[in-house]
């Protein structure tokens, strides 16, 4: 299995840097930034707020930081880089985080950025972001000496946190804008007031946003271009018509469709880029309901196992882009990843064996046992992966029926109504596993009604105790021990079988240069983007 | 005439209030059936959630109160001629939705009046030279134009016009960003409209040909254009003025018919020329559950419907003063 996907995966990667290293970025770095010009990017869709404050979609991530900063920017292997705060420093029993911040910081009203306001920050954070509120469980409380100084004292400590603290993940809110108001309906969700790069302009609904360069922006060199503007174009083919016609400058995380990849790529004005994608991988799988009558048997689920081929999915549903994945963890987490393969090889026989063991023989028409498979429709692969998937299966005579729905349908039959067998879903690993895997697998997060929770209803108190003590343990080297050990086990106990890892590329034309400098890529201020003329 | 607008008026606004509120109770009971709410949505656009993110979305929505008390507050702020307030974009319904009017308007506006002048044009011409080449070729590509869905035929014009040529603009309502003004403005505007509006246009510019050539060649038949004839009238002048005048009545009725189906074919041509539209802020709504949004826009298409069906009506008593105020 090993000598078989290497090639594969290795030959995907280095097409695609090879793209990457085609396109000009050597050119970038020595050539002297031009000033002045408008850079367009494109979305797929439009975003619900323009702060990523009550909600972390994808749209909103993408605009919130051109006017709300953070703390701290990541490089590309999330060491992080000073942004709003100089300089910081952890205390060695890993529960107190001092920040300095950046002195004479403006709000783009005009009133100072303090400490004050970070304290604020993280307070409204931790009440009301979808991920703050586990992020900063152990906040007890941020301390404010003077007005460059923060101090956040935890209760236990939280290994996770220094990587958490971008501008799309952890804004920095202005308080005096904030508070006493209604965090959800405050109107600078419509027209946000921040320290960024960017200045809000104007929002029309359905069509574009625009920002337009903030002037006394801290840096003084800095932003470099004197408008953005951020076009929402909802079908696949108007985007790719976008790049085609050089309408659009720039998208992230693979912006059109990938049976469009090919024709765009042979486009000389275009290039194509990895860089800027490693703040957040995702992790695409098959996830069973252990409470089917089918997955609750072990033996079932390893059938199913022994029957997919991950290399022949990403060829074909993915084109290529995507690297095989055995774990919950991306590959792309290189800190916290167990590269072992799965300990169940593609094998129709076995698979063939196991079912029958199992008690589910083929029937008269040759199919053991008919079952509705579900997917989460968000992104374009997900059908043509389904449809990947009830072929491999029915090969082992399990009779697939891929059913549609929109996602909040999707959402409510698979973690409300608990109506459902099986299911191709997707789930973003972010900066670290304690974020991004452990509500997966943790029998304290099978909740009903809360998406993206224990979906499977996965319950063992060893893993239980790995996850919890890895959310605490301040030694890197044992608490990557810890994950190892928890991968080892869902990968015997396959409460879902993780599939691949998909790779977002980001479109650009070659006009424009330095917009993915950090782990967050397009995501983060790009306050240093240029535009040829 | 004045007695007669004032009776259409009083019709149609006795018949518009229970439809209306009919539409909106029926509407609001069938998208409760709809699986998963609002607060679903936002979590599953976020990728994450906590049981307590939840409950807070619900509240902010108003989701934890019982339907019917849902319903109430809606019709009790409607009475009040207010659309209510739509969470999930943080805004009174009533300005996002005059925030797309005007586009979806022009949009629909423009296409009508291209399918209606080219339909008319073509179906004259047709029925003029009935039988021989000029209404065979027309015949064929006619039938082409009916049987292609918009949006493959808007793809298309994008492929020749925009991507090959580079005549034209792909996407949008205007160059964004660029600051134009006064005529510069207005022709960068209608460089955006042409496309979509032939797009959404294409199918009907079919049916109104078609229908043109059937009811011309039907008039032509008549008593009275023989008469016309027999006076010594201009070939010309008895086609425009007695035979045309008489076809457009069947014309006019389908293209009155035809508005509500113009906004429902708007959503793909909307999301495909990524035009700020109405029928793409309705599909927004259904996929995001936001109903007081959705409610909002179904209540705004069936008024311009029943404004569309008034106008409509007005228009034949001046085409053929014949039909009476009933």
């Amino acid at each position: 299995m090993t000598a078989k996907f290497r090639p594969t995966r290795r030959a995907a990667l280095a097409g695609v840097s090879a793209l990457a290293f085609m396109g000009g970025r050597g050119y970038a770095q020595t050539a002297t930034p031009r000033k002045g010009g408008t850079l367009t990017f494109i979305q797929n869709s439009e975003p619900q707020t323009l702060v990523a404050l009550t909600t972390v979609a994808t749209p909103a991530l993408t605009v919130s930081a051109k006017v709300t900063e953070g703390l701290l920017e990541y490089d590309y292997d999330i060491k992080p880089r000073p942004l709003l705060a100089i300089e910081w420093s952890i205390s060695p029993d890993g529960k107190t985080y001092t920040f300095k911040l950046r002195p004479n910081v403006k709000f783009h009203d005009g009133k100072p950025f303090t400490s004050a306001d970070v304290a604020y920050s993280i307070q409204l954070l931790k009440t009301v972001h979808p991920r703050g509120r586990n992020t900063f469980a152990n906040v007890l409380e941020v301390k404010t000496p003077d007005p460059l100084t923060a101090v956040i004292e935890l209760s236990k400590p939280a290994p996770y946190l220094i990587r958490a603290l971008t501008a799309a993940e952890t804004p920095m809110m202005p308080r005096h804008i904030y508070e006493g108001t209604d965090p959800l309906g405050n109107p600078n969700g419509n027209a946000p007031v921040g320290t960024g790069p960017y200045k809000f302009k104007e929002w029309v609904r359905g069509s574009h946003i625009i920002y337009e360069r903030n002037a006394d922006y801290w840096d003084p060199d800095l932003p470099r271009i004197d408008r953005m503007v951020c076009k929402f174009l909802p079908d696949t083919g108007a985007r790719s018509i976008a790049f085609e016609n050089k309408s659009a400058d720039i998208g992230y995380r693979m912006p059109v469709a990938l049976s469009d990849l090919e024709r765009l790529k042979k486009l000389p004005h275009l290039e194509f880029e990895t860089d800027g994608t490693s703040y957040s991988y995702n992790v695409s799988c098959l996830q069973f309901n252990l409470d089917s009558q089918y997955f609750k048997h072990l033996k079932v689920r390893q059938a199913v196992a022994h029957a997919i081929n991950r290399e022949l999915l990403i060829k074909t549903v993915c084109y290529g882009y995507g690297t095989v994945c055995y774990s919950p963890i991306a590959p792309g987490l290189k800190d916290f990843h167990d590269p072992t393969p799965s300990p169940y090889t593609l094998d129709l026989k076995k698979a063939e064996q196991l079912l029958d063991e199992a008690g589910f023989p083929r029937g008269a028409d040759k199919i053991r046992f008919r079952v509705p498979l579900d997917y989460n429709p968000i992104g374009d692969e997900s059908l043509r992966l389904s449809e990947f998937l009830r072929a491999s299966l029915s090969r082992i005579g399990i009779g697939v029926e891929v059913r549609s729905a929109d996602i909040s349908a999707f959402v409510k039959r698979v973690y409300t109504d608990r109506a459902f067998d099986f299911t191709y879903n997707g789930h973003s690993n972010l900066f670290d596993p304690t974020v991004g895997v452990q509500r997966i697998y943790w029998s304290k997060n099978f909740k009903k009604g809360v998406p993206f929770s224990n979906g499977s209803h996965y319950e063992n108190p060893k893993v239980d105790a790995l996850l919890e003590g890895a959310a605490v343990e301040n030694d890197p080297v044992k608490r990557k021990a810890m994950f190892v050990e928890f991968q080892k086990i869902v990968a015997e106990e396959i409460p879902d079988i993780p599939l691949y890892s998909p790779l977002f590329l980001t479109i650009k034309n070659r006009r424009v240069h330095d917009d993915s400098l950090t782990a967050d890529g397009v995501e983060a201020n790009m306050s240093r983007v240029w535009l040829d003329a | 005439m004045g007695r007669r607008i004032a009776a259409t008026l009083r019709r149609t606004a006795i018949h518009a209030v229970p439809t209306v509120l009919g539409i909106i109770v029926l509407d609001f009971l069938l998208l409760q059936l709809m699986p998963g709410d609002a607060a679903d949505v936002i979590a599953s656009e976020s990728g994450v959630a906590t049981a307590e993110s939840m409950a807070m979305l619900r509240q902010h929505f108003g989701l934890d109160q019982p339907v019917l008390t849902q319903l109430m507050n809606f019709l009790g702020h409607l009475a009040q001629f207010n659309l209510g307030f739509s969470p999930r974009y943080n805004m009174p319904v009533v300005d996002l939705i005059l925030q797309r009017l005007p586009g979806t308007l022009m949009l629909m506006v423009t296409a009508l009046a291209f399918a209606l002048i080219i339909g008319i044009a073509v179906g004259s011409v047709m029925a003029a030279w009935a039988g021989r080449w000029p209404d065979r070729i027309l015949s064929v590509v006619v039938l082409l134009f009916y049987s292609m869905p918009g949006f493959w035929v808007g793809l298309m014009a994008i492929v020749l016009f925009s991507v090959k040529l580079g005549w034209l603009p792909s996407d949008g309502d205007m160059t964004v960003g660029a600051g134009l003004t006064g005529w510069a403005m207005i022709a960068d505007r209608l460089r955006h409209l042409v496309l979509p509006a032939l797009a959404l246009a294409s199918f009907f510019v079919a049916v109104y040909a078609r229908l043109t050539r059937a009811s011309m060649l039907e008039v032509q038949r008549q008593d009275f254009m023989r008469t016309a004839q027999a006076k010594g009238l201009h070939p010309f002048l008895i086609q425009l003025r007695h035979a045309l005048r008489n076809a457009l009545v069947p014309v006019t009725t389908v293209a009155g018919m035809h508005l509500g189906n113009l906004l429902g074919g708007a959503v793909v041509v909307e999301t495909l020329f990524g035009w700020p539209g109405m029928g793409r802020l309705a599909l927004e709504a259904v996929l995001a559950r936001d109903f007081s949004t959705l409610l909002g826009v179904l209540l705004l298409s069936s008024f311009l419907v029943i404004v569309a069906n008034m106008l409509i009506d007005l228009l034949h008593a001046w085409l053929d003063p014949r039909i009476g105020a009933a």
